[in-house]
């Protein structure tokens, strides 16, 4: 039973994760790049900042989150290491 | 002292560096040659992972790259980035927890499958020596650069280190050869981008520079860009030119593709636990994104410089174009190497670079007097001239030579380890030698590296005319082939052998047929490669996310038609998604 809601518990995580993802590349950077191009904030086109600064910097920090989550639910599972 | 001596001794004291640690990390079990024992901190391995992901490739030519495709290099800044989300996210820490040597072995154990394990091998080692001749080439061009050696004796310098440190140490050696290297590598990386912000726009963090107001008046960097650029027939830097879906299919390709190369998912095997597989992939994309956020900064403001140079006063004005004459020393070296070179079309003296491939910019050119582009540049000088351009010190040079070869390096051993343990752990072990010993599998490691070093520098001293075209095979293969399977493998337990084996070659046929349909490897192309023609208006490059789609519908529909796999698997995939518990270890 516990092994079925820790699975639960990171399909959930990974999906929220990889909505951001899809997000800030592909939606903010390539799909809505002429929406956001009309907007200018400290020197950089809105759509273009995304495409070549601002998705690396989500996904890095996002990776992150979803280590630092991923033991929080390892932790509450019982399932951590050691 | 002059620029030749002082490359020679930086290039020197690097290698001595990287041969130091390969004696101090010698490998003695295949525990320790094929995953170095798996006793990797996670913040080395994420050090080790980024050398062993950006290649000559992206050290020399990602910035230059950006530089004249202005938006649309963005889809290689997103699509070399974001694969490591996917990465971290579905699969490192469970093929972690797999616990074993290699990709093949997982998808051979998962679907109780030597066929399927056999398969695996050959995609995996078409990517990686189609990968590893364009780093030997790399590494051979940099040395004939800067040290005015030969190409081929670059090459066999270059190989002679690598066969070094990847054969006495393994997985061991590379591992701190490659944080050696990534430590290399960024130093002279950010050392000449940090000088070019600050002599264009006068901030000290290029990222920051990037959207910063340049010295010279003129507004923000990035529209004086957009400005000069389209005055000159160009397309605007911030908006580029490719269309959407083709952009969205490319930087998708590229970053299943990511996820999908074996030499980096390896690298996860080497830490100590499922935890720390996690947290490493994190830091390995910190320390990418470091190289990979500075790149199109330096893309930009290189080619404001370099076009600020040509174009000095208002375009079409008499005098606004450099004479010839009064070219800089920069120019004048680079002239050289040929990869600059000049011709006066209008015989007026003076350098026109503006895009005469614009019909629309043709009457504009005429009414300038202008006959054509006059100047031709390489992408690969934004990175490997920078330094000259900013009139740094001869060091800095030199250390661009020494991070150059480093990023080659680092790049072809971690390919090299990956081809040998596919040798002789999947194929010979597994499939032919069965009761082969430790040490006679330890030797063989050896000897494949080692053969596998000499066939890689063969490729890099007589490369077949088809390189620059499987590059996207590469990713392609990646992406279509082995990323699907690895995938449905972990988060499904219903997937079987038929579906796995029959999504592989059907993602692995598809790719490659798109990709000779157009471009031709070995053949000549069957239709020309332009977007009227491409499926969708998706482009070669791109084609490999069509066929990890096309891989995972075969594999689901063909499994669910065909009996459901063995009670093993079920338990297998079981063991794999819970971090704790007994890991079963080899030998």
């Amino acid at each position: 039973m516990s092994k079925r809601t820790y699975w639960q518990d990171n399909l959930r995580l990974v999906a929220l994760c990889l909505v951001i993802w899809f997000g800030v590349s592909f939606v903010c950077g390539i799909l809505l790049l002429d929406f956001l191009n009309q907007f200018e904030i400290a020197g950089f086109k809105l759509g273009f900042w995304f495409a070549q600064q601002g998705s690396i910097y989500v996904f890095v920090a996002l990776i992150f989150f979803y280590a630092w989550r991923m033991s929080a639910i390892d932790k509450r599972h019982n399932v951590e290491e050691d | 002292m002059d620029l030749q001596t002082l490359t020679y001794i930086v290039v020197g004291a690097s290698f001595a560096l990287y041969i130091g640690i390969a004696f101090w990390s010698k490998a003695r079990t295949t525990g320790e040659f094929y995953v170095a024992g798996k006793h990797v901190h996670p913040l080395a391995n994420g050090m080790a992972t980024a050398a062993d992901w950006m290649s000559a490739a992206s050290f020399i030519s990602l910035a230059g790259l950006i530089a004249f495709l202005g938006y649309d290099g963005s889809v290689y800044l997103m699509g070399w980035t974001g694969g490591y989300v996917l990465l971290a996210l579905l699969l490192a820490p469970y093929l972690r927890k797999f616990g074993k040597f290699t990709v093949p072995e997982f998808i051979g154990d998962r679907y109780v499958s030597q066929t399927a394990r056999v398969v695996a091998v050959i995609c995996l080692l078409v990517i990686s020596f189609t990968y590893v001749a364009g780093q030997m080439r790399g590494v051979g061009i940099v040395f004939s650069r800067f040290l005015s050696v030969d190409i081929t004796v670059g090459l066999i310098i270059g190989m002679a280190v690598v066969f070094f440190y990847a054969v006495l140490g393994g997985m061991k050696g590379i591992t701190y050869t490659q944080v050696a290297q990534y430590c290399v590598l960024i130093f002279a990386y950010t050392v000449p981008a940090v000088f070019i912000s600050l002599q264009v726009t006068d901030t000290l963090v290029p990222q920051i520079a990037f959207g910063s107001t340049v010295v010279d008046g003129g507004g923000f960097l990035l529209e004086k860009l957009d400005q000069i650029v389209t005055d000159l027939g160009f397309a605007a830097y911030t908006s580029g030119t490719k269309s959407s879906i083709d952009v969205f299919f490319i930087t998708l390709a590229l970053m299943i593709g990511t996820a999908g190369l074996p030499h980096v998912i390896v690298r996860f095997f080497t830490v100590p636990k499922v935890r720390d597989a996690r947290i490493s992939a994190g830091y390995a994309l910190f320390f990418i994104a470091l190289l990979y956020t500075t790149a199109p900064a330096v893309g930009a403001l290189a080619r404001l410089n370099l076009t600020e140079t040509i174009q000095t006063g208002p375009v079409g004005s008499a005098d606004g174009n450099l004479p010839y004459e009064d070219r800089p020393e920069w120019f004048k070296t680079w002239e050289g190497t040929g990869l600059l070179t000049f011709d006066d079309k209008n015989d007026d003296g003076r350098i026109q670079y503006y895009n005469d491939a614009n019909a629309e910019f043709t009457a504009t050119a005429d009414s300038y007097g202008w006959q054509g582009n006059e100047l031709s540049v390489d992408r690969d000088i934004i990175v490997l001239a920078n330094p000259e351009i900013a009139g740094l010190p001869n060091w800095v040079v030199a250390l661009v030579a020494a991070g150059g070869i480093a990023a080659a390096l680092s790049t072809a051993a971690g390919l090299l380890l990956v081809i040998s343990a596919a040798v002789s752990h999947d194929l010979l072990k597994s499939t032919f030698v069965r009761d082969i010993s430790q040490k006679r599998e330890l030797l063989a490691g050896r000897i494949s590296a080692a053969v596998a070093i000499l066939l890689a520098g063969y490729l890099g001293y007589n490369p077949p005319g088809f390189v620059a075209q499987v590059v996207a095979l590469a990713f392609g293969l990646a992406a279509a082939s082995l990323f699907p399977v690895i995938l449905l493998g972990i988060f499904s337990y219903r997937i079987n052998k038929q579906g796995a084996i029959a999504g592989m070659l059907t993602g692995l046929g598809f790719t490659v047929g798109y990709i000779i349909y157009f471009k031709g490897v070995f053949v000549a192309p069957f239709a020309e490669n332009i977007a009227e023609n491409w499926l969708f208006g998706i482009s070669p490059e791109g084609i490999g996310a069509v066929g990890a789609i096309l891989n995972f519908h075969v594999a689901i529909i063909v499994s669910a038609l065909t009996p459901a796999p063995p009670v093993e698997v079920k338990e297998l995939v079981e063991r794999i998604r819970i971090p704790c518990g007994v890991n079963v270890e080899q030998n």
